[in-house]
């Protein structure tokens, strides 16, 4: 019975083959060199992820003899207020930067995503209560709510995973909500729901596997948005508590040494934010070239 | 047009609602006891059914909602732990400072991001284009508060052009008297030139730095709107009636191509509140932002609480500002409303 409906949602969707799929993806690569180079970028950051602290030169977290020492053949960022070397925890901090947005995307994209499909492929009064919900939380400015969420929830790094991905919520929603509400009486769902299928089978098994691809793009463009308000949050104070190795809290660090000239605490930890946030948007933008070339800009 | 204001209003009104009914589940039902919040650290167990009590905190919720609503209603906050003044009071003295940063930061990031939007569509692949791509892109990967702290060392350490980050005005300068509560046009209106160029030396930076980082979907969604207009039927005819470029451009394709930009500047306030917070404790600007952060990190909860209310109202008046100037460029949507 499934193979019946998988066949027919095959011709529904009317995808280009794998094939065909593999020769776009080389094409959109090949025509834009930007979206090659943050693939490339994202492997180097995934890179730092891993094996981060056991590549790096120093302990991240050892204080060493020379203070406020620029950047040098030593320490190639420098070291800061306490003598720990800036390159050390710039790499070992992209691990934590790093599982904060990948939690907080995965968190939302369950929550949202969920909630999106179920909307709109139910539409009434689950429609009305996703859709209440998310303007709602569409009525705060953003990152104001995420700090009001981590304030009443508690200061630490959990929260602020949670907080990053309520705040996401709404697009989420709203992609999902779209693109369920297009498929929910197309060709492979009536036959799916006519071979004896269950509202839930067909709205996990059938309408989340076609939309997967559109998610996919929603969520590396949402990678660098979650990393941004994490780093903010924990910049005012939030979340990672010193001396932990986390970007935004670096930049804060070495916020009070810029106007007296050490400009390597802060600059360093913040270009490693700039160029990972940077490197997403690309790789969002690339992927939406793939999977939906109609939108290309 | 009354008429479509007072509908659009009424639908303002399940909106406040739900942000009331949020800020009111933020403090009363997640974990964590509001009342160890509000009786502070030092706080023994029984100052905490102390302050309980004195909250109402062992009624039931509805009537805790209720109550709480009422005091709303009366214009009260509550007072803050640190300073023990009301933080209604302590909102109104600094939402001014937070206003006319975010004001002339709007204004600047509009000022740069329409023209680079319109020449990026009407010379579509030149240079300016690929110039407004980067911009865009750019300006949404770079954390506010770095933008910040990179422009304070280039222009204050470096090259000495601007004032050290220390708030509104300097130290040897006064403070205007009070008017609007805009320092820039308070010492414009009463004259004081010092006063004015005090202030806008210290605004420049902050400012600047929160138009890098809105300027990026308005120039993103003026570039693909004047596209859109500029490819459309009517552009066709008027340039086939002979108009020259300029009317084509600013007349006909412009005040069309404005109307989805209005409609992203809802987006764009969104960014613009939150990243005032950020500038705010950057550059040591006295607003509610800087309030609410010195607030958050000493867990006195009421000043958070009223600030997070008072920024989703602020930004729920201007959702309908948006709506309703949208009605002003596009009367077809006032004739349909």
């Amino acid at each position: 019975m499934n193979e019946s409906a998988s066949i027919i949602r095959q011709a529904a969707e009317a995808k280009p083959a794998g094939n065909s799929m593999l020769r776009h993806a080389r094409y959109v690569v090949s025509e834009n060199p930007v979206t090659g180079f943050s693939f490339a970028m994202f492997m180097l950051i995934a890179l730092c992820a891993l094996l981060g602290p056991f590549v790096v030169p120093y302990d991240p977290l050892a204080s060493g003899p020379s203070t406020l020492a620029p950047p040098s053949f030593a320490h190639w960022f420098g070291t800061d207020q306490t003598g720990r070397d800036i390159f050390s925890r710039v790499v070992v901090a992209t691990r934590l930067d790093f599982v904060i947005a990948i939690a907080s995307v995965a968190l939302v994209f369950a929550m949202g995503g969920f909630a999106g499909i179920a909307a709109g492929f139910f539409g009434g009064w689950t429609d009305r209560i996703v859709g209440r919900i998310s303007d709602t939380i569409m009525a705060f400015p953003l990152f104001v709510l995420a700090m009001g969420i981590v304030a009443a929830l508690g200061n630490t790094v959990t929260n602020i995973v949670i907080a990053t991905a309520i705040i996401n919520f709404p697009l989420y929603v709203r992609v999902a909500r779209a693109e369920a509400n297009v498929r929910r009486d197309a060709g492979f769902v009536q036959a799916a729901r006519l071979s004896g299928n269950g509202d839930f089978r067909i709205l996990l098994m059938h309408i989340l596997p076609n939309i997967m691809p559109i998610m996919m793009v929603q969520i590396s463009l949402t990678m660098g948005y979650a990393i941004l308000n994490a780093a903010g949050l924990s910049f005012i104070g939030l979340g990672v508590k010193p001396p932990t190795p986390e970007w935004g809290i670096m930049v804060a660090e070495g916020a009070g040494n810029i106007i007296s000239g050490e400009w390597w605490i802060a600059l360093f930890p913040g270009a490693a934010l700039m160029l990972a946030v940077f490197c997403f948007n690309l790789l969002g933008d690339g992927l939406r070239d793939l999977v939906d070339p109609q939108r290309r800009t | 047009m009354l008429a479509t204001l007072a509908k659009r209003l009424v639908t303002v009104i399940p909106t406040l609602i739900g942000v009331v009914i949020v800020t009111f589940l933020l403090t009363r039902v997640l974990p964590g006891d509001p009342a160890v919040y509000f009786a502070g650290p030092a706080a023994t167990p029984q100052s905490i059914a102390d302050i309980r009590k004195s909250l109402g905190l062992d009624r039931p919720l509805p009537e805790q909602f209720a109550r709480y609503v009422g005091d709303l209603a009366h214009g009260n906050l509550g007072n803050s732990l640190s300073t023990g003044r009301p933080v209604v009071t302590e909102i109104e003295s600094r939402l001014p400072a937070s206003a006319e940063l975010t004001l002339f930061g709007l204004i600047l990031s509009l000022a740069i991001a329409l023209p680079l939007g319109i020449l990026a569509a009407v010379k579509q692949g030149s240079w300016i284009d690929h110039t407004c791509r980067v911009v865009a892109t750019a300006g949404v990967s770079l954390p506010v508060f770095f933008t910040g702290l990179l422009l304070v060392y280039i222009f204050y350490f470096r090259l000495g052009w601007a004032p050290a980050p220390i708030g509104r005005l300097d130290a040897f300068t006064s403070a205007p008297a009070q008017i609007t509560g805009f320092f820039t046009i308070d010492s414009l209106l009463t004259g004081n030139l010092e006063a004015f160029r005090g202030a806008l030396g210290q605004l420049l930076l902050p400012a600047v730095t929160l138009a890098v980082f809105s300027l990026a979907p308005i120039a993103r969604m003026t570039r693909a709107s004047m596209l859109a207009v500029l490819a459309s039927d009517f552009v066709r005819t008027a340039r086939a009636s002979g108009l020259d470029g300029r009317t084509i451009i600013f007349t006909y394709a412009f005040r069309n191509a404005m109307l989805p930009v209005v409609t992203t500047l809802g987006m764009v306030f969104s960014f613009l509140l939150g990243a005032n917070v950020l500038v705010e404790k950057v550059f040591a600007w006295p607003g509610i932002g800087s309030y609410a952060v010195e607030a958050l990190l000493q867990s006195d909860f009421a000043p958070v609480q009223g600030f997070v209310l008072a920024m989703a109202i602020l930004y729920v008046a201007l959702n309908l500002l948006i709506d309703i100037l949208y009605g002003v460029i596009d009367p077809r949507v006032r004739l349909e409303g």
